[in-house]
């Protein structure tokens, strides 16, 4: 007669291709729900996970990373509900799908378009081929919760990077069903981490740690000029998109490598 | 002692192996008979791996596929297309004639401009990645249907034509919505309808390098496969319907040249065709004029250069995988050895004793390494090429070879001491037939390497980069391998120079035969 008692599920941090909870232990209520709430030593093993994962993940073919993020699709397609009651809706949930679809056809055409072969004045071969930089940190925007996050982190992983994203803060629940998602793909561990906290507390660590290669500040809002000094420690390359989807989302986060060869008989 | 025989099984109705009938144990002198043949592990026989059938279930009969449904042809015309290494009859397929070309022109024309050309280009990416996926998951059946129809070995058709194909169906859905940045500022738009003609020697993979680039850049197409192996093609057709490919988009007629013919004069915006030189001629000239777009993707004579600081046994696999993969049906196939002459020697016997381990077999026994030849017609030209470089004055080797009385199979087969004026080595062979030339110095391989009328392919064998790099540069052929040989990609640009034909595909370079940009309009060449 008395209506069903629900179970109440934490939302956890995603780490290394598992769902820990914070060291520290922390957890606070976003949306009515429990989730994680990160703490430095949590990024710091994130970072990690990443760079671990980075050697697998950039050394795959082009051809097998485009499958990859297509199965992501795939994954999210069967879970549209529980996205959708994460985010703004169904609308958001299909625009965030088609989305990865877009980013994953490009994972075998990047070299074709941002590459080249050099007509050098001299008896040289010469060509230039774009490379992934290597773990990459994401601040992820406010809103919208899922396609916003979706918007930076797949044309971060298609080119051959590993993340760390610290989800939005207000509307965390979605990251962590993304998460979900990925869990059960064919997404390596390690190749996207997702941090669930204070933005305030967790972004200065993001920005300033010496083994992240790059940082998109999608999500910074106020604090995006102190992290920029931040990220100057290491010489990170700092990534204010304007948001959309274009080629250059993905060449934003790639490094452009030059070959010589002489030709001689 | 009794001939050795080519190692290898043959398919069972046709042929038992002598091993199976002889009562064990065996006399003495047969073992030392076995014992006295060098230079394989005497005994060592590999045990028959036959890939099983089962996995193909094949209609009788099929129509044409026009406007997403099978149809039976105007033409109330039938033929029978057969295994080429039994003769067994496989299947009934349509004779399509110019009635029926043209109701297929006329499906793929109203799917064009109701629909295709303007649904969104990202769900045209889904449909293409779709096919890819199921080509994936169904890639078991397609692998043993392009054997027995085609003579191919199974490992080929499972290890390479098949994940091909559907790598090239992933590759261009990526870009279906992404033209703007493969050709910035000229506003690509497709053509319209594209005919397309495909050969025989890789009947799935020419399928996929066909129609994804197509499809891709939002044209609808008309395909007709070769004559003597159209069952992969038809197994595609249902693959579209299971996609929900909209209906009249990929349209399949099967038939012979005379369909071919039929489509080019159709209604059609373009015209691929891959096949031989002499008709791509013909078609060249049938369409000179018209305004119809075309691309030809023709023969080749392609020269393997062996360099003395190559690495020899490296060497002697890209040689042989480059004229007896599949048969050496390939139009790039390294079809003339170029060996320095300080090599040529120790190079040419590596290479014997190499061929004396091929398997010639039944294509649907994993062990195979060389199959059937496609058709009896292609065995009659391969025999009459051979006997002229045998009257011609070249020296010939075969490794000894008992085989099947039905069926069609020639056994691997290389010339030495051959001239570079002779019959073999101008003329493309399209079968296991490698002729060994010499030479002396670079520019010496490189003016016989680039004196034919071909200029497709060509492999070169050396440590040195710099002179890979020089070789490159001055080799007149559309792909290049260096210390390989036969490698293929979707991303990777392919096709040929002089009368190899023109146009490329695979690559983002795959997709511009099929655009129309603003500004001036290129047909053929």
């Amino acid at each position: 007669m008395s209506e069903r008692l629900p179970v109440r599920k934490t939302y956890k941090l995603f780490i290394g291709g598992e769902f820990p909870r914070s060291e520290s232990g922390r957890t606070y209520l976003a949306r009515g729900q429990n989730v994680a709430r990160a703490s430095r030593k949590d990024l710091r093993e994130a970072v990690r996970a990443a760079r671990g994962a980075f050697g697998k993940w950039s050394g795959a073919t082009a051809y097998n990373r485009g499958q990859v993020v297509y199965r992501i699709a795939e994954m999210m397609e069967s879970r549209r509900a529980e996205l959708a009651a994460s985010c703004a809706g169904d609308e958001e949930v299909s625009t965030a799908i088609d989305r990865i679809v877009w980013y994953a056809g490009w994972a075998d055409k990047l070299a074709q378009a941002l590459g080249s072969a050099n007509p050098v004045a001299g008896p040289y071969f010469n060509f230039t081929i774009p490379e992934p930089t290597g773990v990459v940190g994401i601040l992820a925007p406010e809103e919208p919760a899922l396609d916003g996050l979706v918007a930076r982190v797949a044309p971060a992983i298609v080119g051959g990077n590993t993340v760390v994203v610290v989800a939005s803060e207000a509307q965390p629940l979605a990251a962590v069903e993304l998460a979900e998602a990925l869990a059960t793909s064919d997404v390596p561990g390690g190749v996207v981490n997702v941090l669930t906290g204070q933005k305030v507390e967790l972004a200065p660590w993001l920005a300033s740690h010496m083994d992240v290669n790059a940082i998109d500040l999608a999500g910074a809002d106020g604090l995006a000029g102190e992290l920029e000094r931040a990220a100057a420690e290491n010489v990170k390359r700092v990534v204010r998109s304007g948001g959309g989807q274009s080629l250059w989302e993905i060449s934003a986060f790639l490094e452009l490598k030059t070959v010589w060869h002489p030709i001689g008989v | 002692m009794g001939p050795p025989r080519c190692r290898g099984r043959f398919p069972r109705p046709t042929f038992r192996a002598r091993r199976l009938s002889r009562p064990s144990p065996r006399p003495v002198s047969e073992i030392e008979k076995k014992r006295g043949r060098a230079p394989v592990p005497a005994g060592w026989d590999y045990a028959p791996a036959p890939e099983s059938r089962d996995v193909v279930s094949l209609r009788e009969r099929y129509g044409l596929f026009v406007g997403g449904e099978f149809v039976a042809p105007r033409s109330e015309s039938w033929y029978s297309t057969i295994s080429p290494a039994t003769e067994e009859p496989l299947a009934e397929v349509a004779e399509a004639g110019a009635e029926d070309v043209a109701a297929a022109v006329a499906a793929a024309r109203g799917a064009f401009e109701n629909g295709w050309s303007s649904i969104r280009a990202a769900d045209r990416a889904k449909y293409l990645f779709r096919i890819a996926r199921i080509l994936q998951e169904r890639s078991r059946e397609f692998a043993v249907l392009e054997s027995l129809n085609g003579g191919k070995p199974i490992k080929e058709s499972r290890d390479v034509d098949v994940p091909l194909a559907a790598a090239h169906f992933f590759y261009y859905a990526g870009w279906a919505d992404k033209l703007e940045y493969a050709f910035p500022n000229r506003r690509p738009r497709p053509l319209g309808v594209a005919g397309q003609i495909i050969p025989w020697n890789f009947p799935l993979l020419m399928l996929a390098w066909k129609i994804a680039p197509a499809l891709a850049a939002g044209n609808t197409v008309v395909l007709k496969p070769a004559e003597t192996t159209p069952l992969t093609a038809l197994l595609f057709c249902e693959v579209v319907r299971q996609a929900e490919l909209p209906a009249g988009v990929v349209n399949i007629v099967t038939g012979d040249g005379r369909a071919g013919a039929a489509l080019v004069e159709s209604e059609v915006d373009k015209i691929a065709f891959t096949g031989s030189t002499e008709v791509g001629k013909a078609i060249q000239r049938r369409l000179a004029g018209t305004g119809k777009h075309l691309t030809l993707e023709l023969g080749g004579k392609a020269a393997n250069i062996v360099f003395d600081d190559a690495a020899l046994d490296q060497a002697v696999e890209g040689i042989v995988n480059g004229i007896y993969f599949n048969q050496g049906h390939v139009c790039c196939a390294g079809s003339r050895l170029l060996v320095q002459e300080s090599i040529a020697e120790p190079l040419v016997d590596k290479l014997k004793r190499r061929l004396r381990t091929l398997r010639v077999g039944d294509p649907l026994d994993k062990n195979t390494d060389v199959g059937a030849i496609n058709s009896r017609p292609q065995l009659e030209k391969i025999r009459e090429l051979v006997a002229a470089g045998e009257a011609e004055g070249a020296e010939i080797y075969q490794p000894p070879c008992r085989l099947p009385e039905r069926g069609y199979w020639f056994a691997p087969t290389v010339f030495t001491n051959v001239a570079q004026s002779y019959r073999i080595a101008q003329e493309e062979i399209f079968g296991p037939v490698l002729s060994v030339l010499t030479f002396r110095t670079p520019d010496e391989a490189l003016e016989k390497a680039n004196n034919t009328p071909y200029g497709l392919s060509a492999g070169v064998w050396t440590e040195k980069g710099s002179r890979i790099l020089w070789m490159a540069e001055r080799l007149r052929a559309g792909v290049v391998w260096a210390n390989t040989f036969n490698r293929f990609d979707p991303s990777s640009p392919f096709g040929g120079y002089k009368e190899s034909g023109f146009g490329r595909e695979g690559g983002l370079h795959g997709l511009e035969p099929y655009l129309a940009f603003e500004g001036a309009e290129t047909f053929g060449g």
